[in-house]
């Protein structure tokens, strides 16, 4: 039953092979089973993922279900969850629990699927590892002295180990692409202002995004289906019509235009892994579809220019944390700078301190146009670069990360070399593309993910391309051998 | 640009955060990275690009200036870490 997906798993619950009871009920055993070990959850919700399930039983009896009633999903612990603990990986949140649902939480709620938990996370999103979590390290299934990648750590280990047929993830310099690539799943990010960001707790507001972790392109689809869409609450969502995601999934892909960035394929990528990937760019080859060489001229800039925008929004957004409302207080504070300053020294983590002080820098007087200013302007010409090759091509593609899983402990004390592990995500966050990660091989028995990225709503053709190519391969299939 | 241990004192109380004394050389060579890091964009010139805020280029939406949340003070002071009378409690501000 666990390595079903969800398609496959709501036709069984359609034909009545099993209930979201039974079904629940299984994937609760499994993360007993392997979670000790893994560390992918912040918190397993047992009973009120039975209760949903029981609610869903009932919904399916009466021949009301939606592809995703009774399915048991993670979600990772940024999405608020009202009367569930929401953490965000960080001490600072050890204790809040959450007075609303997130617009996301809501829909899926809606949809009838079944919480099981919150997911283990890089403090705040700000990690390419998940080391930086207060609830410490995730292991990666296929090598647990490895990393599964961040921010969305827990999300991926958790559905490449099966204990989740799905989970969800954000997404705002890669991290859900690059622990899909490290974990061997499926990882979509979609359009920036596609997914309310309400009650997603805000790292990077003009780059966050909400997204999916699933085994197939389809269950992105099925996903996508029910969080796609606008929602008042959010200022920057768009209201733009939601098709549904499905429709294109078996398309042929003759005549495509695939676009490969010469950047994405130099200096600092792996050799093994440009291997894998040049081999899944032929197999596109086969389908039909039509390589062309690019250029996106200004990627090198990309990490750069983040790690200015990055910082400076968090900096301007986690100082909503000041131990006076919610969350963590310091002891006996001595006046209110001393409640200020220690409760958010004692709260935060070391990363998350190195970015708040970054971007206050970068945003202090006289700074401004050096930094932020200068960012933004970056900005727009990474963003060009790609507006100028989708005239030319219809999706881009090249590695997801320029390696495989890394080992623990091996970027942790060097932050600079950490953040070049996002080096082919991140432009794509700054001028706000969808772009999925699909696994399409193996280097030294981990996990290689290749990157699709699409233009501006343009989730049907990804999704659609990447379905295409688990037609002919069975990557996607593939389970680490101690959760089969 | 390197960052000394003023400079990281400055920018920690910016940000309102305690750091401890021993931790100052570490925070100040990691940060002096990411700014070098950082600093590779001075090789571009962008005189005469527009900066970007937001990638579809979109406004800020209006909407009528109505009531739309109700009060769900206690709610919401269930989980503060000192409240009284429904007030939010902090350390004597004024003398």
């Amino acid at each position: 039953m666990h390595s079903k997906t969800i398609a496959e798993l709501a036709a069984g619950l359609k034909k009545g092979d099993f209930s979201s009871e039974e079904l629940t009920r299984s994937f609760l055993q499994r993360i007993q089973q392997f979670d000790p070990e893994l560390n992918s959850f912040i918190t397993v919700s047992e009973e009120h993922a039975l209760t949903q399930a029981k609610a869903a039983d009932a919904v399916i009896a009466k021949g009301n279900a939606t592809a995703l009633t009774g399915i048991p999903l993670a979600q990772k612990d940024i999405f608020c969850t009202n009367g569930i603990k929401t953490t965000c990986g960080s001490k600072m949140l050890d204790n809040f629990i959450a007075p609303y649902d997130s617009t996301v939480i809501r829909n899926f709620n809606q949809a009838g699927s079944v919480m099981m938990g919150k997911t283990n996370m890089d403090e705040f999103a700000m990690g390419s590892s998940n080391e930086t979590s207060f609830y410490g390290g995730v292991k990666n299934p296929w090598d647990i002295l490895t990393v599964p990648g961040g921010s969305s750590g827990g999300s991926a280990a958790a559905v490449a180990a099966r204990l989740v047929p799905a989970s969800t993830g954000t997404d705002t310099g890669g991290s859900i692409r690059q622990p899909a690539a490290l974990c061997g799943i499926t990882g979509l990010k979609p359009t920036y202002g596609r997914v309310s960001r309400y009650g997603m707790i805000a790292f990077a507001s003009s780059l966050d995004q909400a997204g999916t972790f699933t085994q197939t392109a389809e269950d992105s689809a099925l996903m996508l289906n029910v969080m796609a869409g606008f929602d008042e609450k959010d200022s920057t969502s768009v209201d733009k019509a939601v098709p549904d995601y499905t429709a294109d999934l078996n398309k042929n892909l003759k005549g495509l235009k695939i676009g490969l960035p010469k950047e994405y394929f130099g200096e600092g990528l792996n050799a093994d892994v440009a291997k894998v990937v040049e081999e899944a760019i032929a197999e596109y080859k086969k389908m039909g579809a039509e390589i062309i060489e690019i250029s996106l001229p200004n990627s090198h800039l990309s990490v750069p220019a983040y790690y200015v925008i990055a910082p400076a929004e968090c900096s301007s957004n986690l100082s909503r944390f000041d131990g006076v409302r919610f969350g963590y207080r310091c002891d006996d504070p001595k006046d209110l700078e001393d409640l200020y300053k220690r409760s958010r020294g004692e709260g935060f983590g070391d990363e998350v301190k190195r970015r708040i002080m970054i971007g206050a820098y970068a945003l202090s007087a006289g700074y401004y146009d050096a930094y932020y200013l200068k960012a933004q302007k970056i900005r727009h010409l990474i963003s060009d670069d790609f507006k100028q090759a989708f005239e030319k091509v219809d999706v881009i593609m090249g590695p997801t990360s320029p390696e495989v899983a890394f080992k623990a402990g091996e970027k942790s004390g060097d932050p600079v070399s950490m953040y070049l592990s996002d080096i082919y995500t991140i432009a794509t966050n700054l001028a706000g593309l969808p772009g999925m990660s699909v696994p399409c091989g193996f280097s030294n028995n981990l996990p290689v993910g290749l990157q699709i990225i699409g233009n501006y709503f343009d989730e049907s053709r990804l999704l659609n391309v990447a379905h295409q190519y688990q037609q002919t391969t069975d990557w996607h299939v593939r389970i680490p051998d101690a959760y089969k | 640009m390197s960052l000394d241990k003023n400079d990281v004192e400055k920018i920690a109380h910016l940000a309102r955060l305690a750091i401890a004394e021993k931790d100052i050389p570490g925070y100040a060579a990691s940060l002096s990275s990411i700014l070098q890091l950082v600093e590779q964009m001075n090789a571009v010139d962008t005189d005469n690009i527009s900066p970007m805020a937001h990638p579809q280029d979109a406004f800020q939406r209006l909407r009528e200036d109505v009531v739309t949340e109700e009060n769900q003070r206690d709610h919401f002071q269930k989980i503060a870490p000192e409240v009284e009378n429904g007030l939010y409690l902090v350390p004597q501000v004024i003398e």
